[in-house]
């Protein structure tokens, strides 16, 4: 399973309070993640990236293995780590204030 | 016996302030979606059970969230744990916080460019929901005011969101942001003329549909902002912060623009300046009394680069001959060192038989008067600062 770790806000939407986990057949990318998150968490959808052009949102950032995948392509494969569950995927807001 | 229920939009969170008939003690709930801007919440005149609140960051965009049971649960419509999440076509359902801007080739209105700030054309970009306009009819009908400048409609409680694009033809080549961004921020719907809507946009103007919003027109005529455009009379362009009216009567217009405040006695067509004696005709709010469609409130604030009353006196002013003849109303109100705002969506007023009257500032007091004006009292004095006030007055 992929471990997915959301930022506060998203995991009070999703009503989850820890770590998410998802089953995801083919290759594990992070569009193929943000599909299936979306999927089982749908008011998550338009939250992390836009509804309509699938553009991450500006102040979101990726984290896989403790690098910074935000601007890497989503269709790029994620480290064996993720795809294997040892390391959870990180999506975390970018730090701004607020 | 009857009451109110207050709803306050705040920087950090929603809150819901009820009370009975005296409006004398109050019972606060909240925050509600604490940590995220609330711009706006209101109830539904056809089921005042049936909230609907406008939840956004700039992290993590819009979200339109729902209660059926007078704020005590709320879901995201399309997205309630009880419903699938796929349509039988396969589609994912959580789509009550897809706002797209319609553009297709049947119905939709080409997506070009606004003014932007230096005059330059900018692409329409949409930031979030500032006013939710719920039908007078139908519960599971509300019309969305948003930035970039737009007005959308659902028709399904809160489901999905249909952009009336007609809007956008009314010269929307030439809107550009105020201070606060090119938001649609007022919706008034003409309880006698379903087919009569009118909106407001910052730095835009007023428009007006009367065919339920297909088409609009702008109705700006009698409007002057010399200091802000280069055609002081211009069709399009200016900053109208606010439009209210009585529905009794719904086409006499009262408006609080940038500066000036402005009257219309029919539907729009032409304006007249009612600012009379007000210490300053810059503001945001501006409300109608319940039973006296010749009572009405302003805010005055001392200039557009000064938001706070003048002289530190925080002061509603009331006319009661539809304007030009103002009176401060100060009782229950700091008259001294008071620096806060008002913002145009913060006042309000309730229908029970002594109208009372509503308005939060920036700096977390929501007051109540339940004399029409006459003495106030705050409610609470330090919620996070407020963006909105809506009353409900309940049976």
């Amino acid at each position: 399973m992929i471990r997915v770790v959301l930022p506060f806000h998203l995991r009070n939407l999703a009503k989850e309070n820890k770590e998410v986990q998802l089953a995801i057949e083919g290759p594990v990318t992070q569009r193929a993640i943000l599909d299936a998150l979306e999927t089982a968490y749908p008011m998550l959808r338009g939250t992390i990236r836009d509804h309509v052009t699938k553009e991450r949102r500006a102040f979101i950032r990726f984290f896989a293995d403790g690098q910074d995948l935000s601007h890497a392509s989503p269709d790029a494969p994620l480290p064996d780590s993720i795809a294997s569950g040892t390391e959870p995927f990180r999506i975390i807001g970018a730090m701004a204030g607020g | 016996m009857s009451g109110v229920r207050v709803l306050v939009g705040t920087r950090k969170g929603a809150f819901i302030l009820t009370s009975d008939e005296k409006r004398q003690n109050w019972d606060v709930s909240g925050p509600h979606f604490a940590g995220w801007e609330i711009y706006h919440l209101k109830g539904s005149p056809a089921d005042p059970d049936r909230i609907y609140v406008s939840q956004s960051t700039g992290w993590f965009g819009q979200i339109i969230q729902r209660s059926d049971d007078g704020g005590k649960t709320w879901v995201q419509p399309g997205s309630n744990p009880d419903e699938p999440t796929m349509t039988p076509e396969g589609f994912p359902m959580g789509e009550s916080n897809k706002f797209a801007y319609n553009s297709s080739d049947e119905s939709g209105t080409p997506l070009t460019t606004h003014q932007w700030y230096d005059g330059t054309q900018h692409p329409w970009e949409f930031k979030r929901v500032w006013y939710l306009e719920p039908s007078l009819t139908d519960p599971d009908t509300v019309y969305a005011g948003v930035e970039d400048a737009a007005l959308f409609r659902t028709s399904d409680g809160g489901k999905t969101w249909h952009e009336l694009s007609g809007l956008r033809e009314a010269k929307g080549n030439l809107w550009q942001p105020g201070a606060g961004g090119m938001c649609l921020h007022t919706i008034l719907q003409d309880p006698i003329n379903p087919q009569r809507l009118y909106i407001a946009i910052s730095a835009a103007g007023a428009f007006r549909t009367d065919d339920g919003g297909e088409t609009w027109q702008p109705i700006n005529q009698g409007l002057r902002s010399p200091f802000e455009l280069p055609d002081a009379d211009a069709e399009v362009g200016h900053c109208v912060h606010n439009l209210a009216l009585h529905p009794s009567r719904p086409e006499v217009l009262f408006m609080q623009k940038h500066w000036d405040v402005m009257r219309s006695d029919n539907a729009g067509d032409m304006w007249h300046e009612v600012s009379g004696n007000l210490p300053s005709d810059f503001g945001f709010p501006i409300a109608v009394h319940a039973h006296e469609p010749e009572t009405i409130y302003v805010v005055p604030i001392k200039s557009d680069s000064e938001h706070y009353p003048p002289e530190g006196k925080l002061r509603v002013y009331r006319s009661r001959t539809g304007g030009n003849e103002w009176e401060a109303l100060t009782n229950g109100l700091p008259q001294s060192d008071c620096y806060v705002n008002i913002l145009r969506s913060a006042m309000a007023v309730d229908t029970l038989d002594s109208c009372g009257i509503y308005f939060g500032t920036t700096g977390g007091q929501v007051y109540v008067s339940a004399d029409s004006g006459d003495n106030w009292t705050a409610i609470v004095r330090d919620l996070p600062a407020v963006l909105s006030v809506e009353v409900q007055t309940l049976p």
